[in-house]
């Protein structure tokens, strides 16, 4: 006799709790974006998102993500090349590869406490530079500006770089640049055209990882500016907490503004992994 | 052997330094609450704070409920991928790192809309919906321990094995597979401990008395305790991160996305 199979019941809670808690607000959000406040349909809401000054609040959050990707994408892949292929002495490469797993995961508010303590008014590396004749705050710069999220951010961007740098980097065999140079190649001929060629995908990838890790980051901005930059997640916390105008329609676009912008970046991520994966076995 | 580099140690240090001159600014600060004097003061006032105290319970309580609320979610649903519905295996894989791309404003956002009101408003009233979030939070790193545990194990043969000496399913997955994964769901536990004890957007969107508020709110009224609180925050993530080395199930590049950034 056959048996109806029942196997799929099994996964029914998972189902469930995934479909209350993380596809219904989704859902939520996407329905809302296009809701009036008298439940008709409008595209008001998707249009507010053009106005000045939430089109600057997209803005400054893309330019704050794109500089601390890029920033600590760049330092971690040579601190990763230092540690891979500068031949570090394995207790070095031990301790950085430690630590990287405990500062990317140090963030938001003590992270913001330690970023005042160093580079506040009276921070630490501050007065440090004042002390050799390098007034930082004369200077133009300011910790809860653009260039202080930037550095904070790098913070945790920097480490989480280092970690993900670190597979692809040891994938590039000693025998590639043997055979390279075998045939006569220098060491910049060797970068052009097998190094970097190599390791573009997973550049890129790691920036994508980086610049979507920025963009939802809501604790360390806040905790640093007192909420008072812009950033688009900070827009969207005061429409929760119903300071400002709390049009629940438009609060909806903004989220679903920072949905579309993590899943176009996701999407070109796992794109990319696909491609450095081949050259990892 | 081969020989560091100058360049190599160049960029070394200047990793280093960018890694530890906010940790020494931090601890620096945080022993100077006595004039002209190193000292623990601001740690002594700090955890003398009755609020300190509260919160910190508090966020430990939480902490607990998610982790114990995540095991059960995932490790039934895991086994079950494996032994009966490898066909469901993507899919659970996709639904498990989504969290990593939801911002967590994101999520209250959406959260808060639907279970802020009738006939769910108790979910907001007590700490539900916030352990919910974390729960939710935590899934990509419970779901990544728990699959490692379970790929090391040869799960079919195990359950046949059990079953053919009469143990019932749920007999099973309870004394014969939790048992054989232990340190993979402890590495998940203490990540997910970590997560949730520094936890800020949802706790203080949700208005819970939880320690990532607290850290925030004392830094308006006091000087030195806040870098100490930061300090302590700090040990809390590298004891974690000790753990989960020590329990040697953590390879470098698996570490990911954590925390309220």
């Amino acid at each position: 006799m056959r048996r109806i199979n029942w196997d799929w019941l099994g996964i029914v809670p998972f189902l469930l709790f995934s479909i209350a808690f993380l596809f219904a607000p989704g859902i939520n959000i996407f329905i809302n974006s296009f809701r009036g406040p008298n439940d008709e349909f409008t595209l008001n809401n998707i249009a507010g998102l053009f106005a000045q000054n939430i089109f600057d609040s997209f803005s400054v959050t893309l330019r704050i993500s794109l500089a601390s990707a890029a920033l600590g994408g760049m330092l971690g892949l040579l601190v990763a090349y230092a540690l891979v292929i500068g031949g570090a002495p394995r207790i070095v490469r031990t301790l950085f590869m430690t630590f990287s797993g405990v500062a990317s995961n140090f963030a938001g508010v003590p992270l913001a406490f330690a970023f005042i303590s160093t580079l506040g008014r009276l921070g630490l590396v501050t007065l440090l530079l004042k002390q050799i004749g390098v007034d930082l705050y004369a200077e133009g710069f300011n910790l809860y500006g653009f260039w202080g999220l930037v550095l904070t951010y790098t913070y945790f961007q920097m480490p989480l770089a280092i970690l993900v740098f670190a597979p692809p980097l040891e994938g590039l065999k000693q025998q590639w640049r043997e055979a390279a140079e075998s045939l006569g190649a220098n060491s910049l001929q060797y970068w052009q055209f097998i190094g970097l060629p190599i390791l573009l995908p997973a550049m890129l990838s790691v920036f994508i990882l980086l610049f979507g890790n920025a963009f939802g980051a809501y604790a360390t901005a806040y905790a640093l500016t007192g909420g008072q930059i812009n950033l688009v997640p900070l827009v969207i916390a005061r429409q929760i907490s119903g300071d400002v105008l709390n049009n629940q329609g438009f609060g909806s676009a903004l989220a679903l503004g920072m949905i579309i912008m993590m899943a176009i970046s996701i999407t070109l991520y796992s794109l990319l992994q696909n491609r450095t994966a081949r050259w990892l076995k | 052997m081969k020989r560091t580099s100058l360049t190599s140690w160049l960029w070394m240090i200047i990793g280093a330094l960018y890694f530890l001159l906010p940790l020494i600014a931090t601890a620096d600060f945080s022993l100077r609450a006595e004039k002209n004097k190193l000292g623990f003061l601001a740690y002594e006032r700090v955890f003398a704070d009755p609020r300190f105290i509260s919160t910190f319970t508090f966020s430990l309580y939480v902490s607990i409920l998610t982790i114990i609320a995540s095991i059960i979610l995932v490790v039934p649903t895991a086994y079950w991928v494996r032994l009966r519905v490898p066909t469901f295996r993507r899919a659970f894989e996709f639904i498990t790192l989504l969290p990593l791309i939801i911002p967590a404003v994101v999520l209250v956002f959406g959260l808060s809309r639907i279970y802020g009101k009738y006939p769910f408003q108790f979910m907001i009233e007590t700490p539900a919906l916030f352990v919910v979030g974390n729960v939710i939070f935590a899934l990509p790193y419970m779901y990544r321990s728990v699959d490692i545990g379970l790929r090391a194990i040869d799960v079919h043969t195990l359950t046949e094995a059990a079953q053919s000496l009469g143990a019932s399913l749920p007999y099973t997955l309870l004394r014969v597979i939790f048992p054989n994964i232990t340190v993979a769901l402890l590495s998940g536990a203490f990540l997910t401990f970590a997560i949730v004890m520094g936890e800020f957007t949802m706790a203080s969107l949700l208005v819970q008395p939880a320690f990532g508020p607290y850290m925030q709110q004392i830094s308006s009224s006091k000087v030195y305790e806040p870098s100490a609180v930061a300090i302590i925050s700090f040990m809390l993530t590298w004891a974690c991160t000790g753990a989960i080395q020590l329990l040697g199930r953590r390879s470098p590049g698996q570490t990911q996305v954590a925390g309220s950034r």
